[in-house]
């Protein structure tokens, strides 16, 4: 896929026609590749970029660790554990905190669910939001096998990132 | 009178002279062994002529969806001739799926399990199989989601061989459970969950039996629309039968019978190459939930309990490209109508894999075969207990497979195939069921409506959710028309129809919409009517990237209400209701009931009584103050999102222009609210630490509402492993239970 409609793409600016002529074709094996290109540009960090995990998220090689970060340069530590043990949490376990965001009675009842909110400790951005009832483990979401994922697509990780 | 093939104890009807059974068990030892549909190696007939492959393929699939899109018109049920809530399948002698119709493609694999129970309780030798014998059968215990869905399975015979198995589903109208209607709310175990046939053999020689016609007629509560469905089904069953009689003649039975074993093994390897070319291999988790309030409700006293279901996912894909996914921690079956089998849940993994991985693929069992499963046995997800209810398994199987489409979407958007997430889907709860007697004839007319299968599809990583019309079930949901529905819900018209506002699930991409209707009842002697749905104290499911999950829904109705007076004076009466004003209340009068559970059981209306439902939206994706702002205004336009929301979840400020009639983006004030959010959110979060901490506390001293402490009670004592996570996350001693 061309590079600018790879940038309109993570911009949100294709319409959903583009959108589904792209969804009705066979996939671009290089997407990956095109995709890592934007965005390790676009972040400009020292550190080679493995991985785009979430929004704003991405695995870095730092050094022999490989960490998450933010994209407003906020870490997370190894991305083997749950970045969201080192995000700030808010979570709305009552009725008016529900009612903040929710008209009056279409949210869940606080006694049955909980919505936990993840937030970048850095810029504060709203990372992920779990629906859960209280006293849910906080759920550990997605671990990549990068070293796998590499073997898969026949590149070699970037420089110094061999684990 | 001598023993034919297929007769009690006549010659085995299976190829080349092996009985049924023995063909299940070799395709199943062959693919053991080598982890290959029938052990084929090499697929000699595409290889060998692509063209006449395809088109083989094609003349199958088009002759699956001729029969579907004929057959339908036999029907007079709005859901089957309307809404297509039917679907038709070509299987292999085993009962492994090699083509289908478009449709409710998620009986599919039900239907196969129907089959492969046939064969292993060797119904070739008893009661027999013959050519024009007709078997149906809708016991979810066996091979179904629930009893209102019901199949109709012929065998296919070339000379004396059983090729092949055409069948085919409709979703029923009523199926004589303990109240009207098709996915009932109020039973508690098989004996109050309708009229089941298991694997019934219920014609012989192209002929309907007349004593089963009799049976069934009485066994529903609207026979005519089960007799024009069994003949539709029938009809479209032989339709197939015929065609495939047809692709013989003009391939060969030879090319017949390794074309449709290859095209399996084909469908196993389009799967296994999709999870390579867009997944990645990782281990992926969600969980969802449901929350179903019976403690001051239920009928029975055994089912009077409140309790959530627990339904954790974890998908882990290995370097092999193989994909496992399981369910262990899930809660315990129960007392009530949302029990799921084994077949179902297969069925749903299989239907949401062919949306999300091999929409463009060949669609049949080949993509089951190659993934793993686990549904622990003796939860609600594989109860196993043939005596419980499982009339509206939907309602828990629904919710649960929203994590399917998050761990999926995850890999996805690490791939950058941002355009295939998809952070999940509305509820497809039904909207009203039950049904009412006409005072001017008694006639007795049916509430069965299917207009929920057009809810709000989850957000994508770079586009809004589609709008009302989406259903996980069948990929081409349909509302229907209004009128449709009142030709068969004739004493409750529609008052209106209207987007339903702040439905969607927020995020930088928004879930697609939900909608609402507002409903009279006019000219009956009384009506009794209920709704099942499962997102009144729980959300379903949740959003992605930081989107949050969609709202839930509510029962809002006037009994006794001035709507025909105000009619009469030319004064507004309600086309929708907005909880936060109190719309209802305002322009209805009579007495209100407005509450937050959305399941309803059966209640009696009568004229002037005037009810209101919500059609679910879908989540959202992303952090929602990076929605832009004039498509948050544009939303607020279009009746989506109320200022309230736009101002307090976006941060965005509009003002109304009365004169345009619209809202208008106040950049400055909009970004002044953002940073305002943003404060916010820094002031009120803790640390993980001190969450962790906080929470702790709460269950260590058990600070948890009953039904939280039964959803864990319940998933602890039937997975040691889940139990030990449990223990392990809030480093809670060994034995601690909540």
């Amino acid at each position: 896929m061309d590079r600018r409609v790879v940038e309109d793409l993570i911009d949100g600016r294709l319409s959903w026609p583009q959108l589904k002529e792209i969804i009705s074709h066979p996939k671009d094996p290089a997407r990956f590749q095109v995709i890592m290109e934007v965005l390790r540009e676009r972040l400009g960090w020292q550190e080679p970029v493995l991985l785009p995990l979430a929004e704003h998220l991405y695995v870095v090689q730092k050094g022999t660790e490989r960490v998450v970060r933010c994209d407003c340069g906020c870490e997370f530590g190894d991305y083997r554990e749950n970045w969201k043990t080192k995000a700030r949490v808010f979570v709305r376990d009552d009725e008016s905190l529900l009612r903040e965001i929710y008209p009056r009675m279409m949210h869940s009842d606080p006694q049955w669910m909980v919505l936990r909110e993840f937030y970048c400790p850095g810029c504060f951005t709203l990372l992920e939001v779990e629906a859960v009832p209280p006293g849910y483990p906080v759920l550990f979401d997605f671990q990549p096998d990068i070293d796998g994922f590499y073997e898969w697509l026949g590149l070699p990780l970037p420089s110094s990132a061999r684990a | 009178m001598a023993l034919a093939k297929g007769d009690v104890g006549g010659a085995p009807i299976g190829w080349d002279g092996k009985t049924l059974l023995e063909m299940l068990e070799e395709s199943e030892r062959l693919f053991q062994e080598t982890g290959r549909y029938q052990g084929i190696d090499r697929l000699e007939l595409k290889e060998g002529d692509h063209f006449r492959y395809e088109r083989a393929f094609a003349k199958l699939r088009g002759a699956l969806v001729a029969a579907r899109e004929t057959a339908l018109h036999i029907s007079a049920s709005p859901i089957v001739r309307n809404i297509g809530e039917l679907c038709f399948a070509l299987y292999t002698p085993e009962g492994d799926s090699i083509a289908v119709s478009t449709g409710i493609i998620v009986h599919v694999h039900t239907m196969s399990e129907a089959l492969k129970w046939m064969v292993r309780n060797n119904y070739e030798r008893d009661p027999g199989i013959r050519p024009g014998d007709i078997f149906t059968n809708n016991d979810p215990a066996v091979g179904n989601v629930h009893t209102t869905d019901v199949h109709t399975m012929v065998p296919i015979f070339w000379e004396d061989e059983l090729i092949g198995w055409a069948s085919g589903v409709t979703h029923e109208v009523d199926i004589g459970a303990n109240t009207p209607g098709h996915d009932p709310v109020t039973p508690t175990s098989r004996f109050e969950d309708g009229f089941h046939l298991t694997c019934e053999r219920i014609g012989e020689n192209e002929h309907i039996r007349q004593d089963h016609r009799l049976r069934s007629q009485r066994a529903v509560r609207s026979p005519l629309y089960w007799d024009l469905d069994e003949k539709c089904r029938t009809a479209g069953a032989y339709l197939i039968r015929d065609a495939v009689h047809r692709f013989i003649a003009e391939e060969g039975i030879g090319y017949y019978k390794r074309f449709t074993r290859e095209v399996v093994e084909e469908g196993r390897r389009i799967f296994m190459a999709r999870v390579r070319e867009r997944l990645l291999p990782g281990r992926y988790r969600a969980a969802a939930f449901s929350g179903i309030p019976l403690k001051d409700e239920a009928w029975q006293p055994r089912a009077r309990q409140d309790f959530i279901c627990h339904a954790p996912m974890e998908v882990v894909i290995g370097r092999d490209g193989g994909f496992f996914l399981s369910m262990e921690g899930a809660s315990a079956p129960g007392a009530h109508a949302f029990n799921c089998a084994e077949g179902p849940m297969q069925g749903a993994v299989w239907v949401l894999l062919s949306q999300m991985l091999v929409y463009d693929g060949k669609v049949n069992d080949g993509s089951y075969l190659a993934l793993r499963h686990y549904f622990p046995p003796g939860t609600w997800c594989n109860a196993g207990d043939p005596q419980l209810a499982y009339c509206t398994s939907w309602a828990f199987l629904i919710p649960a497979f929203t994590g399917l489409f998050r761990c999926l979407s995850r890999a996805l958007f690490a791939r950058g195939y941002r355009e295939e997430v998809v952070s999940g889907y509305g509820f497809t709860g039904d909207a009203i069921q039950g049904g009412g007697v006409l005072a001017v004839n008694g006639e007795y007319w049916p509430a069965a409506n299917f207009e929920m299968s057009a809810v709000g599809l989850g957000a994508s990583a770079v586009h809004d959710g589609l709008d009302w019309g989406y259903a996980m079930w069948n990929p081409e949901s349909d509302q229907g028309d209004a009128e449709l529905w009142e030709l068969l819900e004739i004493g409750i018209p529609y008052l209106a129809r209207r987007v339903k506002a702040n439905t969607a699930g927020y995020g930088k991409y928004r879930g697609g919409s939900g909608w609402e209707a507002v409903r009279v009842l006019v000219g009956n002697r009384d009506a009794e009517l209920y709704m099942g749905r499962g997102d009144g104290p729980t959300f379903m499911g949740c959003g992605i990237f930081g989107g949050y999950p969609q709202a839930t829904s509510y029962r809002l109705w006037s009994k006794g209400s001035e709507l025909m007076d105000r009619v009469s004076k030319g004064q507004p009466y309600p086309v929708g209701d907005d909880p936060d004003s109190g719309e209802f209340e305002e322009l209805l009068g009579g007495e209100v009931t407005r509450r937050p559970n959305a399941m309803m059981f059966p209640t009696i209306f009568h004229d002037r009584d005037v009810l209101h439902y919500v059609l679910s939206g879908g989540p959202g994706c992303g952090d929602p103050l990076e929605r832009p702002g004039q498509r948050v205004v544009d939303d607020m336009n279009e009746g989506i999102f109320s200022e309230r929301i736009a101002r307090d979840v976006f941060g965005v400020v509009a003002s109304r222009d009365e004169k345009q009639g619209k809202w208008m983006l106040d950049e400055e004030a909009s970004e002044g609210r953002r940073q305002e959010i943003r404060r916010l959110r820094a002031e009120r979060s803790l640390p993980f630490e001190e969450f962790w901490r906080q929470e702790r506390q709460r269950i260590e001293g058990r600070r948890l509402g009953e039904p939280v402490r039964r959803m864990f009670r319940e998933s602890m004592s039937l997975s040691q492993a889940w139990a030990q996570e449990f223990r392990a996350f809030w480093k809670l001693p060994e034995g601690f239970e909540p």
